[in-house]
């Protein structure tokens, strides 16, 4: 990370800066938004920078780096992300615990879930991959950049019907929900049915062959099946193609506020003030530039001093592993991802993921397993009690909180947590009971820590 | 409800309740045995006499939730329950009853055309897609419903937008509840997650309640939690723990989030203890497969028959009907496993006797154009095909099929009737309720004779 003095970030006159205490709590949660939590020490080297010098480093993060062993499966062969199944959820798990540029992966994730191609419909890891570079080299470009990047996209062309889109038959795929979805929202009087008609008539034109064993494969605009008719698109006329088609929806003046509203809420729970809405969406119509909007949003007062938010199912457990230092050791991580509502590669529908409902009966099962996979690789052993295990309800309690690097707590989830270790203490009589039961009690302690409610938000 | 801590009037009943479950990897009953999982601090057994099996209920006085939802549901009226059946993705109507006799079927559907079915036998312009032939078999014996054409004026073709508002039972887009659950907020309990029951490892969003809590489970017998290295009194004494964390007080809405559903994790748990870990057997054969859809049904179909209080019951069936291409490949083998996993759990309730409390509503959020695109499939429409399905429907179709002659300015199928009838229909007739507390602007929707 860059020092603060280098480059100190100003937010846009405008946009609200918050402008209280910047401290290790703060950075802590700015971790949590912007990326997937605090490694140890990360959070007080963070909050020495400032908020404006940290949001900086977020922002401008340098050269990749990964911290940890590289990743394995179960019998410690490295992983194949393009070819074994759920290996491709593993690959990106473990960067998002390894990297040493953690909005990279978050924006990654958040274009994973704007522009959201599930494997089911592509049918091929390595498209799917591809396309997450794409996300990641781009994390913060230009909008109107990565819109046309993403329109040409081959995991997209197969998810939206994009190559079977032809002048002849034009398939309404993409071109709904390039709009719907990506750049205007649904419901808003941005455009109309026969704009989703008129909208695939522009975007005709992609091709692609297969062939046996290898697939889809050479992608490439055909001038012969592109629909070269005048088409007409929020009331304008004109012979667009798939290129005018992104340019019309960015320029859209609908799309703006789109934008802003759908990027702020991957990082602050609440909406925004009306202000705030009206200062980002001007910053925004500057260029379509996504860097200074999270930026903004960033170093927004909403961002520290309101609700909490319920952490994405692979970003707590990715936070998890953060916080203990572990790297991936099992491919299990794909399965567990799917049972907690977020197997990536995988979004339920090209609308992505819900984030009002990451949690159900269904999915807090999910996240309890993850927590108790992660803890199968860290358990004591009740046979062999450890040399140094503390006798007594608050010292195991201390313990536990250590071995997830003392994250802070609510008072009664503290209380809570004492009231469990104390009870059980006290069922044990028997001698080996004394002896079995703090072990017991410490491997307890680990797993209702890591899927307390304190730990499932930020 | 009434909530009754007093158990032991109760033994008859949950011996009842649980027969249908004995010797599904329920721990056996000797003395010195540890405590399973999570059970609380004492334990209850009883035989069931006629079925000659040892059962056991576990329970505590502290804990009592398990030991009076199961009070409630086995003493209380047993009431009807309603099945919610999602086709994901706009089911192309014009192939699941197809109008083979409309003369413009095959200048529209010059590819898709479906063919080889039987005829309607209420419509000589329909006929069942040849997947759908279990639903056929039902409706000769008067227990299908059709609706060949269900929608709603000024058809939204969003995926997103028209299932929200078949969700919630309103053309609105901003209400958050769905229209199961506001019916489940009115009437249901506050201590009964199986009141709405999610079977497809997420909460459907017709269930979505404000008030009472409802459940999503993957299936009956593997809602189970364990955790490496704790066991014996410890692990119940952990399971405890994670209940009491659901307990924790904040002001913030996320952690209260987080804290309700850890508490209504832990109520689901308790419920579905009878089933922990066992395999379900049912009475008859269902497909093969181990489908999630076919699995779930199964799974309901023994909940009911165990006496376990479901109310409403949601489920999205198996494959995807988002068919903008490859339609045929797509749409067969979908429907294959769909019809016949109905038709399963249509003979399972028969079979366990259970057939007249339940009815399966089957709906898909719009149905596709008329006229196939270019790429072997059909892209988004409106109105589309519902069914509903059980001994107490009426079995007679509602709302003709409007002919592919008067398509709408979009080239779509028109809607003959609305799925906010249905759904006060339901309401009134089967769930016995007010549907204008339910349902937006009930007063203006006409009733169809769903239910006998």
């Amino acid at each position: 990370m860059q020092p603060a003095s280098l480059a100190p970030t100003k937010a846009e006159v405008g946009v609200p800066v918050y402008g209280g205490p910047f401290e290790v709590a703060q950075a802590e949660r700015l971790l949590w938004r912007a990326g997937f939590g605090p490694r140890p020490g990360e959070a007080e080297a963070l909050a020495k920078l400032g908020l404006a010098g940290a949001v900086h480093a977020l922002c401008y993060p340098g050269d990749e780096k990964f911290v940890g062993p590289p990743p394995h499966d179960d019998k410690g062969h490295a992983l194949a992300p393009f070819d074994a199944w759920g290996e491709d959820h593993c690959w990106w798990l473990d960067r998002m615990v390894r990297t040493s540029r953690p909005l990279v992966e978050r924006m990654t994730l958040v274009w994973h879930d704007w522009f959201a191609t599930s494997n089911e419909g592509v049918g091929s890891q390595k498209l799917m991959i591809q396309q997450n570079q794409l996300f990641r080299s781009h994390f913060l470009s230009p909008f109107d950049q990565l819109l046309l990047r993403v329109t040409a996209n081959p995991a997209m062309l197969l998810w939206l019907n994009g190559t079977q889109n032809v002048k002849e038959a034009p398939n309404e795929n993409y071109g709904r929900e390039m709009m719907e979805l990506f750049t205007l929202g649904a419901d808003r009087g941005a455009y109309t049915e026969e704009d989703v008609r008129q909208q695939a008539r522009s975007l005709t034109g992609w091709q692609n062959r297969w062939r046996n064993g290898l697939g889809n494969y050479d992608f490439h605009f055909d001038a012969a099946e592109h629909d070269t008719g005048m088409k007409r698109v929020f009331r304008k006329s004109g012979n667009f193609d798939w290129r005018g088609s992104c340019k019309l929806c960015v320029e859209n003046p609908a799309h703006a506020s789109f934008f802003v509203g759908k990027l702020w809420s991957y990082f602050v729970p609440t909406a925004p003030d009306s202000r705030t809405a009206a200062a980002l969406e001007a910053l925004y119509r500057q260029g379509y530039q996504v860097r200074p909007v999270v930026q903004a949003i960033l170093q927004h007062p909403d961002l520290y001093e309101g609700e909490r938010m319920v952490k994405p199912p692979v970003v707590h457990i990715a936070g998890l592993l953060r916080r203990v230092g572990m790297g991936i050791t099992t491919t299990d991580w794909a399965w567990i991802g799917a049972q907690s509502g977020q197997q990536l590669f995988y979004p339920p529908n090209v609308a992505g993921w819900d984030d009002t409902r990451w949690l159900d009966t269904a999915t807090f099962r999910g996240r309890w397993m993850g927590v108790q996979r992660l803890l199968r690789d860290k358990s004591l052993d009740p046979s062999k009690p450890p040399a140094g295990l503390p006798a007594g309800a608050q010292p195991l309690l201390d313990s536990a909180l250590k071995f997830w690097n003392k994250p802070t707590l609510s008072v009664g989830t503290n209380y809570q947590l004492y009231h469990f270790a104390s009870r059980a203490l006290a069922d044990g009589k028997a001698d080996w009971e004394q002896k079995t039961y703090p072990v017991l009690v410490e491997n307890g302690l680990r797993q209702l820590i890591g899927v307390s409610p304190d730990m499932q938000t930020s | 409800m009434s909530a009754r801590s007093d158990i032991t009037c109760a033994e008859c009943t949950r011996a009842d309740l649980v027969r249908a479950v004995a010797g599904r990897g329920l721990p056996s009953i000797e003395p010195g045995m540890p405590l399973p999982a999570g059970t609380g601090l004492t334990r209850r057994s009883f035989v069931a006499k006629s079925a000659g099996l040892a059962l056991a209920v576990y329970g505590a006085g502290r804990l009592q939730l398990f030991d009076e939802g199961i009070a409630n549901a086995a003493s209380g009226p047993q009431g009807p329950i309603l099945v919610s059946v999602f086709l994901q993705g706009g089911a192309d109507a014009l192939s699941l009853l197809y109008p083979d006799g409309d003369p413009l079927y095959h200048t529209l559907r010059t590819q898709l055309a479906v063919t080889g079915g039987t005829q309607f036998t209420e419509d000589p312009r329909l006929y069942w897609n040849p997947a759908l032939a279990p639903l056929a078999t039902l409706h000769d014996e008067g227990k299908v419903t059709v609706l060949p054409a269900v929608g709603y004026d000024h058809p939204d073709q969003s995926h997103f937008t028209s299932r929200h508002f078949w969700e919630v039972g309103a053309t609105d887009p901003h209400l958050l509840t769905g229209w199961l659950g506001r019916y489940l907020d009115a009437t249901g309990s506050p201590d009964n997650p199986l009141q709405g029951l999610s079977i497809t490892g997420s909460l459907e969003p017709s269930l979505a309640t404000t008030k009472v809590p409802v459940a999503a489970i993957d299936g009956p017998n593997q809602y189970t939690f364990g955790a490496q290295g704790v066991w014996g009194s410890v692990q119940n004494r952990m399971l405890d723990a994670m209940g009491a964390l659901g307990s924790v007080h904040s002001k913030d809405p996320a952690f209260l989030t987080a804290a309700n559903v850890t508490k209504q994790a832990d109520r689901l748990r308790r419920q579905l203890l009878p089933f922990a870990g066992g395999t379900i057997k049912s009475p008859v054969p269902y497909p093969d497969g181990n489908d999630g859809f076919t699995t779930g049904l199964q799974g309901v179909a023994a909940m009911i028959s165990a006496g376990l209080p479901l109310r409403c019951v949601a489920l999205e069936a198996s494959g995807s009907y988002d068919t903008h291409a490859g339609q045929t490949a797509a749409l067969t083998p979908a429907l294959t496993t769909t019809a016949a996993s109905l038709f399963s759990f249509q003979r399972d309730l028969e079979a366990r006797g259970i057939a007249d409390r339940v009815l399966t509503l089957v709906w898909s959020e719009f149905g596709r154009r008329a006229q196939e695109n270019g790429s072997g499939g059909t892209d988004h429409g409106a109105a589309g095909t519902a069914f509903l399905i059980g001994t107490r429907s009426t079995g007679t179709a509602v709302g003709e099929f409007p002919g592919l002659a008067s398509l709408d300015p979009q080239g779509n199928l028109k809607a003959t009737s609305d799925f906010r009838s249905v759904y006060c229909s339901l309401l009134e007739q089967w769930l016995k309720f007010d549907a204008e507390r339910i349902i937006p602007g009930a007063g203006k929707f006409q009733r169809y004779t769903l239910v006998k």
